[in-house]
């Protein structure tokens, strides 16, 4: 705080006190931070850490069962804590505002954006009908919003994710707040719209003055946005400080943990596999029809013309944005649904047509693992009944197959014990090894992993990933490797497909695409990176920061 | 904690609650409690009637017509001994005891309500299903149920009963018929969202064939919500019956039925209210077991209910 100006806000020793049965006592404790006017502090820490608890207790809006029970939070001098309900409402919207992570569920669907936002100004100002259309038009035009009268008169429905979170920041912006907390804003969109919005949070907070507590999970994020940073564990803040000493200089152990568990931007180089051709396909393409008797027949082409070749020990990823098509195509080739035209060849055999009949003896050839641990185990039967069940469909018994799954939970590094177990009982990073198990108990030739490194923290991504590495090579398996986030692609992949649309706009070594992308859409992608410069070298960090 | 432990981190929580644990949890919500035992206190009056005290139903005794409640006669057996017999709920137009009707009664109304649940359930689930995983058979099927929700209940009922001769069955049918559209809307909206949970998939992906897929990884979730929809079954079951029995088309007169009994008991309302008083209590305190069971497991078994 050398900052002379006083601070918008102040968290002073906060603790947050967890109810009964939880794996600690107090889901925040000693918590102390200052943000000051004109400065973005960037409060990270894995899930669980209890960063969103604290943004959700400087708002007001924590759970009834979460209780504070120890030190104050100064908003501009007044505390929060133990301001009466009435007072908290004022406060929100006139001094401090929020934006969410999900810019789809945020938003009232029935109402126009115009009057959501008016909303604001209609409880908070006595302005008038007209003045208060004019000065919404205004924010939306500064939010770099296309045409304002026709977004003023549009339903969150008709707008993209990008637009939407512009609207959340314009409805928070609108009063003019001291602070803006930010949870998680950008973290449910594309990466070229995630760039926007953080370069529209800077200009913001730039030309209000508006102080910016920003909550998020991604380093590469920190490095692009944060004047200060707070690192959180468990509860506890481990490590504070200004960006550029944190981010590039690290002191706290766990600090140091997660930043070098962020994945470079600089792909290795590795040398071409040669092993044997396991799959290729041709002239994929998935078209979905819509329409019916009395409606207009639509036709939507998710994929087309995918042409793909992976080698046995070979790791191919597909990267894209939402909307890409790259999952449609994993699950075209793991015929979770049938394609509409192509071939998927695997070893000899055309299995793009096949029906399930014939398909379910070649299915163990090839495996899924899913991106999300917390649906892609049934919660009703054991972690063994889930490794054994694909086994034990082709023949195997189930003493035999029991055994071998317990030699796969100690080879993706889980107690063999807890077979038994149910899945809740396992942390999302454990649930993503069990699922791996499970696709290795069919001894598959092909692994598809569909965004299965996305929904888990940094340092787990990390175990998990060198996992794949592991049995790729055990296995001499042949993976393709689904994702949005560019830094993992670089991390695990020898070759990278970029999708655009359905379709593929580059291909090629990885370590080529990224030095010398071909395509326009590769650049932008790689530009809009989040602190991309970040991981390559520290003194850059600050440059990247301010970029 | 710089590395995530290899080992299981420490379990959270219990296991699934399933089994006896849950029946342990449901009989701890003293609103499934109250109606649970309500019901199986009725379901002990309909099967223990013979002993309850009580005459033959169904014995028409022209000297003691439209007695109050209380009243008491003199009853002479064959071996010329006498007893007084107090009717306790009166006598009906045709001089039979009303109490003895309406236990007996209580035999029938709690019958139709588990077979018309347990049918309407079972045909609901089968249809759903089908129309929920099979692409092609979603629409007719679907188009049928609409067809069929479109009639009102009681006149489809009251079609389905002209068709065939009026009897036990009869009823049962005519009552399951309206009720099969809603529970396979249930299980079709169920099958519908769990078919794309990725652990539905990962079992495609192992080979798992659609019957045994479809007991394992599907039909679980369908039973809470079913279960809570037959207790609504049964309730509006129980109340359906009365009114076809009420409109005289239901169960036969010389099996008594809470509904036939008001029927018969409908005419002389306004002079002797005893003929439709009890058995309309009856009536309504089973109808009302039933729905607070329902509305309690609904709060068990759903936990986005609880709290409200």
């Amino acid at each position: 705080m050398s900052d002379a100006t006083a601070p918008v806000l102040e968290v002073e020793n906060l603790a947050i006190a967890l109810p009964g049965g939880g794996d600690r006592l107090r889901a925040v404790d000693g918590v102390s931070f200052a943000v000051a006017p004109g400065e973005i502090v960037c409060v990270v820490g894995e899930s669980g850490s209890g960063k969103s608890v604290t943004a959700f207790s400087v708002m007001g809006l924590l759970a009834k069962v979460l209780k504070p029970v120890a030190g104050s939070i100064r908003l501009l001098g007044e505390d929060i804590l133990t301001a009466s309900p009435q007072r908290l409402r004022a406060l929100r919207g006139d001094r401090m505002a929020m934006i969410f992570q999900e810019p789809m569920t945020a938003l009232n669907p029935v109402l126009t954006v115009g009057d959501q936002i008016e909303e604001v100004l209609r409880i908070h100002t006595d302005l008038g009908p007209k003045e208060r259309r004019a000065k919404v038009l205004a924010m939306l035009e500064a939010m770099h919003l296309p045409d304002p009268e026709r977004m003023h008169a549009s339903y969150p429905h008709q707008l993209s994710g990008g637009q939407r979170q512009r609207v959340m920041i314009a409805a928070a912006l609108i009063l003019d707040p001291a602070l803006l907390i930010a949870d998680e804003p950008t973290t449910a969109l594309d990466v070229t719209t995630q760039a926007q919005i953080l370069k529209l949070i800077r200009e913001m907070q730039e030309r209000r003055g508006t102080g910016v507590l920003f909550i998020t999970h991604d380093f590469g994020v920190v490095a692009e946005i944060a004047d200060r940073v707070v690192v959180m564990q468990r509860g506890r803040i481990v490590e504070q400080g200004p960006a550029a000493q944190v981010l590039g200089n690290p002191e706290h152990p766990y600090t140091k943990m997660l930043i070098a568990a962020v994945p470079t931007m600089t792909p290795a180089r590795r040398p071409p596999v040669t092993g044997a051709l396991a799959l290729e396909t041709a002239g994929l393409a998935k078209t979905y029809r819509s329409g019916g008797l009395f409606k207009k027949a639509r036709e939507v082409h998710a994929a087309a013309d995918v042409a793909i070749r992976i080698h046995r020990g070979e790791t191919v990823g597909i990267v894209g944005e939402s909307g890409s098509g790259k999952s449609t195509v994993a699950r075209c080739i793991a015929r979770l649904i049938a394609p509409s035209a192509g071939q998927i060849m695997v070893g000899d055999r055309d299995i793009a047509r096949l029906p399930e009949r014939r398909l379910r003896p070649l299915r163990r050839t090839i495996q899924v693992v899913f991106q999300d641990p917390f649906r892609s185990l049934n919660p009703r039967r054991t972690v063994g009944n889930s490794i054994i069940e694909g086994p034990v469909n082709f023949g195997a018994t189930p003493e035999a197959a029991t055994a071998r799954a317990r030699e796969l939970m100690g080879l993706v590094g889980l107690d063999p014990s807890a077979l038994a177990r149910y899945p809740h009982q396992f942390s999302g990073g454990q649930r993503q090894r069990i699922a791996l198990a499970r696709a290795l108990a069919m001894e598959p030739e092909i692994l598809i992993a569909d965004e299965a490194v996305s929904a888990l923290d940094v340092s787990v991504q990390r175990q998990v990933l060198a996992l794949l590495d592991d049995v790729q090579r055990r296995f001499d398996l042949a993976i393709l490797f689904i994702t949005h986030d560019l830094r993992v692609a670089a991390q695990i992949c020898d070759r990278l497909i970029v999708m655009q649309r359905g379709r593929i706009v580059e291909q090629g070594p990885t370590a080529e695409v990224f030095a010398r992308p071909d395509a326009a859409y590769t650049r932008a992608l790689i530009e809009a990176a989040p602190g991309r410069e970040f991981g390559r070298g520290a003194g850059q960090v600050q440059e990247a920061a301010s970029a | 904690m710089s590395a995530e432990p290899t080992l299981l981190a420490p379990a959270v929580a219990a296991p699934l609650p399933l089994g006896r644990t849950l029946a342990a949890r449901l009989l701890r919500n003293p609103v499934v409690a109250l109606g649970a035992g309500f019901l199986l206190l009725m379901a002990l009056v309909g099967a223990l009637a013979p002993v309850l005290g009580t005459l033959d139903p169904t014995a028409i005794n022209p000297a003691t017509r439209n007695r109050p409640p209380g009243f008491e006669r003199t009853i002479r057996a064959e071996d010329g001994t006498t007893t007084t017999y107090r009717h306790r709920m009166g006598t009906d137009s045709l001089g039979r005891d009303v109490y003895s009707r309406v236990l007996y009664g209580a035999r029938i109304s709690l019958l139709i309500a588990v077979s018309v649940a347990a049918l309407s359930l079972a045909i609901g689930l089968l249809l759903g299903l089908v129309a929920g995983y099979i692409r092609p058979l979603d629409g007719p099927i679907m188009r049928l149920m609409d067809g069929l929700m479109a009639i009102p209940g009681i006149l489809l009922a009251i079609a389905v009963v002209s068709l065939f001769r009026a009897g036990l069955p009869a009823v049962i049918a005519a009552i399951v018929v309206p009720e099969i559209p809603r529970v396979v809307r249930l299980v079709r909206s169920i099958v519908l969202s769990v078919r794309e949970e990725p652990y539905v998939e990962a079992a495609i992906m192992a080979g798992t064939r659609l019957p045994l897929l479809m007991a394992r990884h599907i039909l679980p979730n369908t039973v809470a919500p079913l279960i809570v929809q037959g207790t609504f079954i049964a309730a509006s079951a129980i109340l359906v019956e009365a009114v076809l029995s009420f409109l005289g088309i239901g169960i036969p007169p010389e099996t008594p039925s809470w509904g036939n009994i008001m029927a018969e008991g409908r005419n002389l309302f306004r002079v002797y209210p005893h003929n439709i008083l009890y058995p309309g209590i009856f009536l309504g305190l089973t109808v009302l077991a039933v729905n607070m069971l329902g509305d309690g497991l609904r709060d068990t078994l759903d936990p986005k209910m609880t709290g409200r």
